[in-house]
């Protein structure tokens, strides 16, 4: 078990946790804050980016590719930031506007490259491949001492895990900021605090979290775990802290859970095949939002009481 | 009500204004919400804004402090640019301009007032829950702390809101229609506590639309139809042909004679 496990099962799943994560942080304060379809915005847009970062450099490589996408996340961010505050709309509408329209220009730049006879995988960008996220050089439990073997591991491991690192420190440091501007921007600005840069930084970390999951383990995760994780979260509490931390519990879980199920779950049932674990994580994380849903503590909202009532 | 000081002791200097306000424009579309108004607010007086409804009474007060960007004007508080004096102003918005199903604690909110001073990584103390806890009892919400916001009444909303503004520990307070919605009980609380801090030197200027208590409430009076109409005491200011032009012939009858009588 062990020598199997570490080479095939471990990678998958400590990216798979890491995407969530690192995912799921930033996924608390764009759903309190009526943004959380930013996640599938960052997670269309990257279309055009990645084949834009083929077109210029000519070579299907992980690096130019990234750097498209997370190019063309930042842009559509600054585009529904210019959309909202000058069209003065809703986010929601700002960012139907500019997904579809770079999605849709993304489809027909890649006509053009397919044109020129080299094939780019749609399907790849939107599944993702966890599975095939192995790690040959784990030849067991002590390959993780072994910097010869570590050196062999996955290139989304490191990347995914630093942007994880990362997401969660800066959660943390600005945390108190975070949560004022995200409940009372007005009130916030009145302290001080720099609220549109906020709202941007927030948005940005999100993007780069977003293609770097996406990089890793494909869109229909991104898109979940931005939305499902916190929104079950915020069924069973009602602090803020705590919410975060049940949204990083429910991530981990649907990682977890998904992806076991995905490898064995068939096997269990009877059935020789496998499923693809970023369609079972995503569908964890959501069978954890209707759980959340029927059962949840704090599914009962506001229900203010009779005014005169007071004291 | 307790007249204990919560806060900073250091009472703003007799002379110059907390707010004074210049060739301020906003607009929203094409039309301007709040054009061309200069006023200045006097220090250690309770000031009433008051006009018709859109008449940019509460935009006049968000982009006298930076929320919203106006198109021209000139904001100083204190006689310093108001960006310097954050540390002296305490804001108290409209109820209805935050989510209350936010996941928070009453103590959470007001805990929001002590953010200048804990700044991002300040340690959290027992004093400052203690100083959190005793703005609550100004208002009369101290059995409220641990409650979930979104179970709170309006009024009871609005009393927190107050709490957090008290926790700032200001010399100048602004509020945005503190009495909109409120049961009859806040109300009395919410004058209590202005009073109260009026008393001790601060200033008060909070946007009003019930006309009947404005003279009863405040000292002096702002009227503001997207111009400045009027400014000054009381008696002066709240008189029927002002109004008849603040509210362009919108008054009952009633309303103008109650601001004879007043």
């Amino acid at each position: 078990m062990g020598q199997d496990f570490v080479m095939l099962s471990l990678p998958p799943l400590v990216i798979g946790i890491c995407a969530a994560v690192a995912c799921a942080l930033p996924g608390n304060f764009l759903l309190l804050r009526r943004q959380a379809l930013i996640g599938d915005a960052i997670s269309h847009v990257v279309l055009p980016g990645i084949v834009v970062g083929f077109l210029v450099t000519g070579v299907v490589a992980t690096w130019p590719m990234m750097l498209g996408a997370a190019a063309a996340a930042l842009l559509a961010v600054v585009l529904i930031e210019t959309i909202r505050r000058l069209g003065r709309i809703e986010p929601g509408a700002a960012m139907g506007v500019v997904f579809t329209a770079m999605f849709a220009g993304g489809v027909l730049l890649l006509e053009q490259s397919a044109a020129s006879g080299v094939h780019l995988d749609v399907q790849h960008a939107l599944y993702g491949n966890l599975e095939s996220l192995i790690w040959l050089d784990g030849w067991g439990w002590g390959a993780l001492m072994d910097a010869e073997a570590l050196r062999g591991l996955p290139p989304e491991l490191p990347r995914i895990g630093g942007v994880m690192l990362g997401v969660i420190a800066l959660t943390a440091v600005m945390w108190r900021a975070l949560v004022i501007s995200t409940f009372d921007e007005g009130f916030a600005r009145t302290l001080g605090l720099p609220t549109g840069a906020i709202g941007l930084g927030l948005v940005a970390v999100a993007a780069v979290a977003a293609v770097a999951a996406f990089d890793a383990v494909g869109s229909i995760i991104v898109i979940a775990m931005f939305i499902c994780p916190p929104a079950a979260a915020r069924l069973m509490t009602n602090r803020m802290g705590w919410q975060v931390a049940w949204s990083v519990v429910f991530a981990c879980l649907s990682a977890v859970l998904g992806y076991v199920l995905a490898g064995y779950g068939p096997l269990w049932l009877g059935y020789q095949n496998a499923l693809s674990a970023a369609g079972m994580i995503a569908t964890v994380s959501g069978a954890i939002l209707g759980l959340a849903a029927l059962f949840g503590p704090c599914r009962h909202r506001g229900g203010a009481p009779v005014e005169n009532g007071a004291i | 009500m307790g007249l204990e000081l919560v806060g900073s002791e250091t009472i703003a200097d007799a002379s110059e204004s907390p707010l004074s306000i210049s060739g301020l424009t906003v607009s929203y579309g094409e039309k301007p919400a709040v054009f061309s108004v200069d006023v200045s607010f006097q220090p250690g007086q309770m000031t009433a804004i008051v006009g018709p409804n859109g008449a940019g009474k509460s935009t006049l007060l968000k982009a006298a402090l930076g929320i919203i960007r106006p198109l021209s004007g000139r904001v100083t508080s204190y006689g310093r640019p108001l960006d310097e004096m954050r540390a002296r102003i305490a804001y108290v918005p409209q109820r209805a301009s935050v989510d209350w199903d936010f996941p928070a604690r009453v103590l959470d909110v007001v805990m929001m007032g002590l953010y200048r001073e804990l700044g991002l990584l300040g340690r959290m103390r027992g004093q400052h829950r203690a100083r959190a806890m005793a703005c609550l009892a100004r208002v009369g919400m101290e059995g409220f702390a641990n409650r979930q916001i979104g179970q709170l009444s309006g009024g009871q909303q609005q009393r927190v809101f107050l709490a957090r503004a008290l926790a700032q520990g200001a010399d100048l307070y602004l509020l945005d229609e503190p009495f909109a919605g409120v049961d009859a009980a806040t109300e009395k609380a919410i004058i209590n506590v202005l009073k109260d801090l009026n008393a001790q030197g601060r200033t008060v200027i909070a946007v009003h639309h019930d006309l009947a208590t404005v003279p009863e409430y405040f000292d002096r009076l702002f009227l503001i139809n997207t111009t400045a109409i009027a400014e000054g005491p009381m008696a002066e200011v709240f008189t029927p042909a002002n109004l008849q032009v603040a509210y362009g012939g919108r008054l009952a009858l009633a309303q103008l004679g109650s601001a004879a009588a007043g």
